[in-house]
C-alpha cells in the first residue's frame, strides 16, 4: 500500500502542474507547472525502483531528471527575460508576433 | 496503531500536495515561488523515506538552492513587484480543469486497479557508493552526455539573456 501512497501524491502533483501549464498566463508560472510535472515523474521513478525491484536504477533516472530540469530552467528563464526585453511583459497572451 | 513514521510520511505527503495547490492557485506569483520551496522540501523528505538519501540531498541543493533562486531572479527582473495582482483569466480555468481532472481520475484508476508486482522484504543497496559505481559504470554515457548538455545550456542561456546589440 505504500507504493500507492507515493503514486497518488505524484499523480496529484502531475495534475496540478498540468493545470498550471494550461491555466496561468504568466510565463514563469507556467515554468513552475513544468517543474511540478518533472518532480512528479522523479518521485514515480524512485518509488517504483524501491518497491518493484529494490534497485538503484530509478534513483539514477531521478538524478538525470533533476539535471535536465536545471538545464531546462536556465534556458527557459533566459528566453523569458529575452521576451520581456522585447515586449515588456511576461504574459503569454501578448506573445502573438513572429517578429517585431 | 499508526506509528510515528507513518504520521511524518502522511504529513509531508499532504504538505507536498497542498503547497503545490498553492503554487497553482495563488495570485501573487512571488508567493507561488515560495510555496514551491515547500513542495520541493517535502518531496526531499519523501525521497529520504524511499531510501534515496542522495537524491534528496541533490533535490534540496539543485531545486531549492539553484532553480528556485533562478526563478526568483527572473521574477524580480521581469516585473515590478509592486504590481501584485497577476492577471488570471477565468475563461481558461474551465478547460484546464476539464482536461486535468479526468487525467487524475485515469491515473488513480490505474494506480489502484493494477496488480503491481511488489518485492517482498526490500533489501536496498545502501549508501552513495553503489549509486556512484552504477553512475560511472553502467550509466557512464548518459552521465557524460548530461555534462555536455549542461555546458550547452550554460552557453545558450548566456547568449539568450544578453541584451542584443542594435
Amino acid at each position: 500500500m505504500e507504493l500507492h501512497f507515493y503514486l497518488t501524491i505524484s499523480a496529484c502533483l502531475f495534475t496540478l502542474g498540468t493545470i498550471a501549464i494550461f491555466w496561468r498566463n504568466n510565463l514563469i508560472a507556467i515554468l513552475m507547472g513544468v517543474e511540478l510535472v518533472l518532480n512528479a515523474s522523479g518521485l514515480n521513478f524512485v518509488a517504483f525502483s524501491k518497491y518493484t525491484s529494490a534497485s538503484l536504477h530509478g534513483q539514477i533516472f531521478a538524478l538525470f531528471i533533476i539535471v535536465i530540469a536545471a538545464a531546462e530552467a536556465a534556458v527557459a528563464l533566459a528566453l523569458v527575460l529575452r521576451f520581456y526585453q522585447s515586449s515588456s511583459s511576461v504574459d503569454v497572451e501578448t506573445a502573438n508576433k513572429l517578429r517585431h | 496503531m499508526i506509528d510515528f513514521k507513518t504520521i511524518v510520511l502522511i504529513f509531508f505527503g499532504a504538505l507536498a500536495v497542498s503547497s503545490a495547490v498553492l503554487v497553482v492557485f495563488l495570485r501573487n506569483i512571488v508567493y507561488s515561488a515560495f510555496s514551491l520551496i515547500a513542495t520541493f522540501f517535502s518531496l526531499a523528505v519523501l525521497f529520504i523515506f524511499l531510501s534515496a538519501e542522495f537524491v534528496a540531498g541533490v533535490q534540496v541543493l539543485i531545486y531549492v538552492g539553484g532553480i528556485l533562486i533562478l526563478f526568483l531572479f527572473a521574477l524580480m527582473l521581469s516585473q515590478q513587484l509592486s504590481q501584485k495582482a497577476v492577471k488570471l483569466s477565468s475563461t481558461k480555468l474551465l478547460p484546464a480543469v476539464l482536461l486535468a481532472l479526468p487525467m487524475l481520475g485515469i491515473f488513480l484508476f490505474v494506480i489502484y486497479q493494477t496488480d503491481w508486482e511488489l518485492v517482498q522484504n526490500i533489501q536496498m543497496e545502501e549508501g552513495v557508493a553503489s549509486l556512484a559505481s552504477l553512475l560511472l559504470d553502467k550509466y557512464l554515457l548518459p552521465f557524460e552526455l548530461a555534462s555536455i548538455l549542461l555546458l550547452g545550456a550554460l552557453v545558450g542561456a548566456l547568449l539568450l539573456a544578453r541584451p542584443g546589440e542594435k
